[in-house]
């Protein structure tokens, strides 16, 4: 904001994109009152630089960027993308931008070359410059070699890096990426972003991109946050850095102390805005003026642990986003569940192995979770997780190998283990036109809950989940964290001692996932055992114990202390998830070996 | 470059995407050629309107030679299976438990009867259940008793004396094969239903994949889009129409006595219809499933119930007729019999043709108001 300066005048000659108090609503249903998915944002965005657009999802990120692709059409204000206007001159203003969708725009069934040639001819790039251009962005993008591969068998991030050089097929003077990066593993996550800035520093272009990865808005030259259609701030990551220094703290759990129960006892806190664990110390956010105070809302054994700590992005989207009501309060001393044997093997497979044809899905995976755990399956999209995690709820079955759970063995007892299960599918699956009570009621009864027994667990939903006031609501229409705490209820109605989570996270505003984490906290310490998937790598510092899956293998197994000391290298001296993630995924650490220089070393 | 040689770059491009995945999808080319085989060798085969092997059971209370001989006229014909009942009561109850679909009665003193000149009596019972199929058998058996007279007359001996005679001829389907009457009718429905189909679910997908999107956002125009759309759909589902046609000939032995030429033309404005119709449904529906229901329900129904392909129109109410107007199909059934039975009658195929070819405009015109550029309409 506020382009009064000289240096910001001077800016302004390459600016490539001007949103002026863009409206958009969508009118879901006739009768129905308009949704706002964006009311008065303002926005501009330079050549030569990347302007991130940040936020939840919902927050208006798609709407914003299809607007400017001249897809769709303001309600009011204007956006002027390279001076058109892009509801009056939208096809002038698709010849010149790129855009890469967030479903990639692909033709599966063609190949890299083709498809490449399809939007070639369709942005009519002479036939002259083609040879040079194609070996160019195939170069950029690692293509090379596949050429002739089909579309639709590439890899998520090759998918995505295919889908980039498409869009940039006409050397456009302005990129419009919507979420390249989302389920994509974080060695193609890195690779894409380098391309990106490549075409920034070298070509000048200007890059609008939106993102739901907090950490990727570090990235990013320029910042825009939005929150619910509106535009909260902007500016440079660092000042948004700036403005919460001295308000971050890292706690470095003490050694009996799991960092769990430290973000336990901080979240809720009075004057505490977040609380996660960071690479297995507890990152907390305070109020304004509350910094100098932290360290007293610590027991006394604690409070030399804590120390100020530089903030992140995260950490200042946290402090701007506004609080919503009901806001989770975890109970601070669990009850046990009693009569649960603790440290018990729950879940076992031992070689499992899935085969969708000729293509193997899950390659030979052994692992054991005990009592009370949180184990974690971590991968990016297309690794396997989901298949694994089917098969472990007996959805799916195994074409080799073996699986216990709870002492059952699926292939020949599924109904009695299942009845122990608790699992929530990734995708909402829930009836929407049926109510909040209904909902819970038709699981309970299907779980063949009495009426006593129902009423009491109907009532434990209710005050848990805080759902009471959405009683009567269609589940349908719950906003999204709720549409989340609803399904969570419905798997844990019969109190199951074991529940899947599959992606629980995913689609799910950083709020919502925060407290999620909290809840199953909870759950874990009154010893129910939890076994989650997720593609957002630092959320695996939640688990107990996770394993790292790519390509449907095992590329490592621990506790999140274990994976990150893995890579510990004399440069990275404090690895995250992440960093572990790539280093294993390229062979540069070899788990149970040493560190092989050439990255190809011998097998353990 | 110029205007036009960026067109013919984007239709290129375009086209050839198409092509290539007509040719790796399988699901299109199961649309246009599969399906059509299909439905044809289900109605070829599967679906007849004649009659033939009819249980009959022929009650024969006399026993004389003349009475015999007629009964025997019965044996021998391909259009009855005979089952000969000891008494009328037995073929009564044959009647009842539906093992007999009629019942031929000769009664005592028929040959009396005739010899002496005076009117033989015989009495034939059908079931009218299916009251086409009742009229069917019924005029088999006349036809039956008439040879039988004349026959008779000829050698001299007494016969049944006609009240009239009538001479019966079948102009254009000669031998009254329902066949020669359903395969183009079922041409109609094929052409209908590929078409419509073809279009409305490959528009459906791009925007279930994702790639409608990506697409828009390029120089693409909305004429490029339709044209891109259409002609190699066109193309394929002529394809499948030429196939049935030459099946239709040369398996089923249907003749034709149009020419190839005037099929092709007055074909292809059916086609483009159809094919129009899609576009329309797809400009409106984004989903592969509830394209092809509406496909199937606005599309292929009409067309099998309303276009005068099974049911002849003109015994329907009024306002089915008024109905049917609207159905190009009803136009192109009509030029389909003609060309398949009678020939290039060009006062019957004009008429239809113009309605066809408005037809064809109007819906293309209408999809091409309709597509659009946006997400959002």
């Amino acid at each position: 904001m506020g382009l009064g300066t000289a240096d910001d005048q001077a800016a302004k000659s390459d600016i490539v994109l001007v949103v002026r108090h863009l409206c958009k609503s969508f009118v879901t249903k006739k009768g129905a009152p308009a949704q706002w998915a964006l009311d008065d944002v303002s926005l501009e965005a330079h050549a030569g630089r990347v302007t991130g657009l940040v936020g939840a999802d919902g927050a208006g990120k798609t709407t914003l960027i299809r607007t400017a692709a001249g897809l769709l059409l303001p309600t009011s204000g204007t956006v002027t993308v390279l001076g058109l206007d892009s509801a009056k001159e939208a096809i002038e203003i698709q010849r010149r931008v790129g855009y890469m969708p967030q479903k990639f725009g692909l033709y599966q069934d063609l190949s890299v070359d083709e498809n490449m040639t399809l939007y070639a001819d369709l942005q009519g790039v002479p036939m002259a410059e083609r040879p040079e251009r194609f070996q160019r962005l195939l170069r950029m993008t690692d293509l090379t070699a596949f050429t002739r591969r089909r579309a639709g068998a590439l890899s998520g991030g090759m998918k995505q890096k295919l889908g980039l050089a498409c869009a940039l097929i006409k050397s456009p003077r302005m990129l419009l990426l919507d979420e390249p990066t989302v389920g994509v593993d974080p060695v193609s996550r890195r690779e894409l972003w380098k391309i990106v800035y490549a075409l920034v520093e070298k070509e000048g272009i200007g890059v609008l991109l939106s993102t739901a990865y907090l950490d990727e808005a570090e990235r990013c030259q320029h910042v825009v946050l939005l929150h619910e259609g509106r535009n909260l701030d902007e500016g440079a990551p660092q000042k948004f850095k700036d403005r919460i220094r001295g308000r971050v703290f890292l706690i470095t759990p003490p050694a009996d102390v799991k960092p769990r129960q430290i973000q336990n006892h901080m979240a809720g806190q009075k004057g505490i805005i977040d609380a996660t664990i960071r690479s297995g110390r507890v990152r907390v956010v305070t109020e304004h003026g509350w910094g100098a105070q932290v360290a007293e809302t610590l027991p006394a054994a604690w409070r030399p642990h804590i120390r100020e700590a530089l903030p992140q992005f995260e950490d200042a989207f946290m402090a701007l986003i506004p609080r919503r009501q009901g806001h989770f309060q975890i109970d601070p001393h669990p009850a046990v569940r009693k009569g649960l044997p603790q440290d018990e093997v729950v879940v076992q497979t031992r070689g499992l192995e899935k085969w969708f044809g000729a293509f193997e899905a899950v390659k030979h995976l052994s692992f054991e979770v005990r009592r009370g755990e949180i184990f974690g399956l971590l991968g990016p999209n297309g690794a396997g997780k989901s298949t694994t995690f089917r098969m472990l709820c007996g959805l799916l079955s195994a074409s080799g190998g073996e699986i216990r759970v709870a002492g059952h063995d699926l292939r020949r007892s599924g109904a009695q283990a299942r009845a122990h299960l608790g699992y929530m599918a990734q995708q909402f699956s829930l009836y929407g036109q049926l109510s909040v009570a209904e909902n819970l009621t038709f699981y309970g009864r299907a779980y063949g809950l009495g009426d006593p027994k129902l009423r009491e667990r109907l009532a434990w939903a209710d005050a848990e989940f805080d759902l009471a006031r959405w009683r009567a609501t269609p589940a349908g229409q719950l906003p999204g964290g709720y549409k989340q705490r609803l399904a969570m209820a419905a798997a844990l109605l019969h109190e199951p001692d074991i529940i899947f989570l599959d992606e629980p996270t995913s689609g799910v505003d950083p709020l919502a996932r925060r407290e999620f984490w909290l809840r199953i906290n909870g759950f874990a310490e009154q010893g129910v055992t939890v076994v989650v998937t997720t593609h957002f790598m630092e959320e695996s510092e939640y688990c107990d114990r996770m394993l790292i899956m790519s390509q449907g293998a095992s590329l490592a197994m621990g506790t999140p202390a274990e994976i990150r000391k893995l890579v510990r290298t004399p440069d990275r001296p404090d690895p995250t998830i992440e960093d572990a993630f790539v280093a294993l995924a390229l062979g540069e650490v070899i788990p149970g070996g040493h560190a092989a220089d050439n990255g190809k070393g011998d097998s353990p | 470059m110029s205007r036009s040689a960026l067109f013919l770059m984007r239709m290129r491009g375009f086209l050839r995407k198409e092509v290539l995945q007509i040719y790796r999808d399988p699901s299109s080319i199961a649309l246009a050629i599969f399906l059509p085989m299909v439905l044809l060798f289900i109605f070829g085969y599967g679906v007849s309107l004649d009659a033939e092997d009819v249980p009959l059971a022929v009650v024969l209370d006399d026993p004389g030679p003349e009475a015999r001989d007629f009964a025997a006229r019965y044996d021998l014909s391909i259009y009855f299976h005979t089952h000969y009942a000891k008494s009328i009561i037995e073929a009564e109850r044959w009647m009842t438990q539906r093992r007999v679909e009629g019942i031929v009665h000769i009664p005592q003193g028929f040959a009396a009867d005739l010899l002496a000149g005076r009117t033989a009596k015989v009495q034939i019972i059908i079931n009218g259940v299916d009251a086409n199929r009742a009229r069917l058998i019924q005029g088999y058996s006349h036809g039956i008793l008439q040879k039988w007279t004349e026959v008779r007359q000829a050698r001299g001996e007494p016969a049944l004396r006609p009240a009239a005679t009538v001479t019966q001829r079948v102009w254009f389907n000669e031998s009254s094969i329902s066949r020669n009457y359903l395969v183009p009718g079922l041409i109609t429905l094929i052409m209908t239903l590929t078409g419509i189909l073809l279009t409305a679910l490959v528009v459906a997908r791009e925007w279930e994949r994702g790639t409608m999107e990506a697409i828009l956002v390029t120089p693409l125009r909305r004429i490029d889009l339709l044209l891109g759309k259409v002609l190699p759909y066109y193309v394929l589902g002529m394809l499948g129409m030429v196939l049935s046609v030459v099946v239709g000939i040369f398996l089923f032995g249907v003749p034709f006595r149009g020419s190839i030429l005037a099929l092709l033309f007055l074909s292809s404005l059916f086609m483009l219809a159809s094919l129009g119709f899609g576009l329309l449904i797809s400009a409106v529906i984004r989903v592969q499933f509830v394209a092809a229901q509406i496909s199937i329900v606005a599309g292929y129904l009409p067309a099998l119930f309303l276009s005068g392909l099974l049911f002849d129109l003109d015994s329907t109410p009024r306002f089915i007729q008024i109905i049917s107007y609207i159905l190009p199909a009803k136009y192109f059934v009509t030029i389909s019999h003609t060309l398949f039975m009678t020939g290039n009658v060009w006062p019957l195929l004009l008429p239809n043709a113009l309605a066809l070819a408005s037809m064809a405009t109007l819906f293309i015109a209408l999809a091409y108001r309709n597509i659009t550029k946006r997400l959002d309409g």
